[in-house]
């Protein structure tokens, strides 16, 4: 089975018709792609899949459960993190704290408890501690821990946003246009990191790039969108090689 | 350990030192005869607006929720215990009839804190502060309509005075324009400290907190807070609430002040919200010591120089203006970092954000 199963998804925005019977199948650990031209309602399915929009038509099933119709907050609950084009991260909070807001959930204490600083409070925030900085670790932020995000060079707030899904503890991990405004080195970086995440806690991603050597060098396989409709899908490889998708993204 | 203890919470007892110093100078200045009467009677004033200061830059500051009806959740903390001390002034002992007045204002101003957070909350920006100020005006004209008063018959309620049919042996609560009058006289200012101090404890804990770090991402920015599966509605309430109930403790301690509380809305109206603001804007919204200095300074500077009289209003006028450079120019940020360093690592901080 499946770890994602999209079935006939649909929206469309008064006249426009922004995503039209897409379908996926993603295994678990799979690195799986998404591409298409500019407007081709990639970025829509991110927001179908998290709640954002709900969408006309279609089934989402994540580990064999639908969570069709869940809200943004639920479905991550549910298992699903991710990150944002624009970089949205809690600018005025340090590095650190970045990361245990998205560790919220896991280690709960009653506000009574933080309040009065009781023993609960003290444990659950040293448990949220070392949990944290075990993530800053993997992303090389350890010792930016006490800076304010808001002061984090841009790629680094691109890792920091990362690292903040994965607090989450999620079965999939969405990433949208990760390496967006970054230059080769910290590409190829990126690239590391997303491949070390996967095997390190066998994590399924689903990812919007446009960077080609990123995609080719990453992803299992692809779906190309175009116009809100799949265009071509399968392995990595043949798809880039397709002359309908070489049409699509540069022209006749 | 004891130092990771000391680095953890420096900021925290920062704020603390200070306040206690303050105490300290102020209690024996007092017991000294140092301050004239005049000077000795705005002490308590001054903690309860430095309460409502802590309170509204929870909203503003931490929620990030611009309020500009706080005033109304004073007022009803002010009446609710107001009420309360009437009913039981001659029954109950004052110490522990205090508490209670205590416990009823902030439960009231709680309440209606998370009543009106529910609709308030789900708007935004400048419609949330409107509403906010509708609210408050709403909450000070009805207390100022209404006539309550209990006797042998029952509880009356009536919007005019004809109405009002109260027996000689009862106890007129609340007498329409005229207000409440007859509360004990218990606040002191040993006990406003004291309020001041559980209303910092409680605010810097809380943003210390899980809860406090849910309340500053939705802050920051709501929908990476959904998407990383925080209940957006439930911390707002919170907060509000929060903030609404130390808005109310405030208000406990200004009716047991000032024991006759007419023409309220020299109190709790628009200027009254819009003052709590300036505190907490002039302190550097989301830094809870700063408000509670400005609203210290700003509300006892005005006082002090009433031998000024013509002056007075160009002197704070120019006071405020040198507070906000102060705070605010980057300028002044850079020589105060150089200087201070470490002492005002927070101030700087909230700065940076603003100013970025």
């Amino acid at each position: 089975m499946a770890l994602l199963d999209i079935d006939h998804l649909s929206i469309s925005f008064g006249g426009l018709q922004a995503v039209l019977d897409f379908n996926v199948e993603i295994e678990k650990g799979e690195l799986y792609g998404l591409i298409g031209p500019n407007g081709a309602g990639k970025t829509t399915v991110f927001n179908l899949l998290t709640g954002v929009y709900q969408p006309d038509e279609g089934i989402i099933r994540l580990d064999g459960v639908d969570i069709t119709g869940h809200s943004t907050e639920a479905i991550n609950h549910d298992g699903i993190a991710r990150t944002f084009q624009n970089i949205r991260l809690f600018k005025a909070l340090s590095v650190i704290d970045n990361v245990k807001a998205g560790l919220h959930e896991r280690f709960p204490y009653p506000t009574i408890a933080g309040i009065l600083k009781l023993p609960s409070y003290r444990k659950a925030e040293q448990e949220m501690d070392e949990e944290a900085m075990k993530l800053l670790e993997v992303f090389g932020l350890a010792p930016e821990r006490d800076t304010l995000a808001a002061n984090l060079p841009y790629g680094a707030q691109r890792k920091l946003e990362i690292a903040r899904a994965m607090a989450t503890n999620p079965k999939l991990l969405l990433l949208d246009e990760p390496a967006a405004g970054m230059n080769p080195n910290e590409t190829g970086e990126l690239m590391d990191t997303i491949r070390f995440i996967r095997d390190e806690f066998d994590m399924t991603v689903l990812l919007i790039e446009h960077d080609m050597k990123l995609v080719s060098g990453i992803c299992d396989r692809l779906t190309v969108l175009n116009f809100g409709r799949i265009l071509a899908e399968g392995e990595t490889k043949a798809v880039l090689n397709d002359p309908e998708v070489i049409k699509a993204y540069l022209g006749d | 350990m004891k130092n990771s203890f000391l680095q953890k919470n420096k900021d925290e007892l920062l704020t603390y030192g200070l306040l206690l110093i303050f105490w300290i100078v102020m209690e024996v200045m007092r017991r000294g005869g140092m301050l004239t009467s005049h000077f000795s009677s705005m002490l308590v004033p001054m903690t309860y607006y430095a309460i409502g200061a802590v309170a509204l830059n929870l909203c503003v500051g931490i929620l990030g929720e611009l309020s500009i009806g706080h005033a109304g959740f004073m007022c009803i903390g002010a009446f609710s215990s107001a009420i309360f001390s009437l009913l039981f002034k001659e029954t109950m002992p004052t110490a522990p009839r205090f508490f209670l007045a205590f416990l009823v204002g902030i439960a009231f101003s709680a309440l209606f804190g998370f009543l009106i957070g529910i609709p308030v909350l789900r708007l935004k920006g400048d419609y949330l502060a409107i509403v906010t100020l509708a609210f408050g005006e709403i909450i000070k004209n009805i207390l100022t309509a209404i006539y309550l008063g209990v006797d042998s018959k029952g509880v009356h309620i009536a919007l005019n005075m004809t109405n009002f049919k109260i027996e000689t042996d009862g106890i007129k609560l609340i007498n329409g324009a005229q207000g409440v009058s007859g509360t004990p006289r218990n606040s002191s200012f040993t006990i406003g400290m004291i309020v001041l101090f559980l209303a910092l404890f409680v605010t810097t804990n809380l943003i210390k907190s899980r809860d406090g770090r849910a309340i500053m991402s939705i802050r920051d920015n709501r929908i990476a807070a959904e998407s990383i599966g925080i209940n957006v509605t439930r911390y707002k309430m919170l907060a509000f609430t929060i903030s609404a109930a130390i808005a109310g403790a405030a208000g406990v301690l200004f009716s047991h002040n000032v024991t006759t509380m007419t023409n309220i809305s020299n109190y709790f109206g628009y200027n009254a919200s819009i003052m709590l603001l300036v505190y907490v804007v002039l302190g550097g919204i989301g830094n809870i010591r700063g408000s509670v200095i400005a609203a210290m300074i700003l509300y006892l500077l005005p006082e002090m120089m009433r031998g000024l009289n013509r002056y007075r209003m160009l002197i704070y006028a120019i006071v405020l203006i040198l507070m906000m450079l102060f705070n605010w120019a980057p300028a002044m940020v850079d020589w105060r970092k150089k200087t201070f360093g470490a002492l005002f690592k927070t101030v700087t901080k909230s700065n940076e954000k603003e100013v970025a």
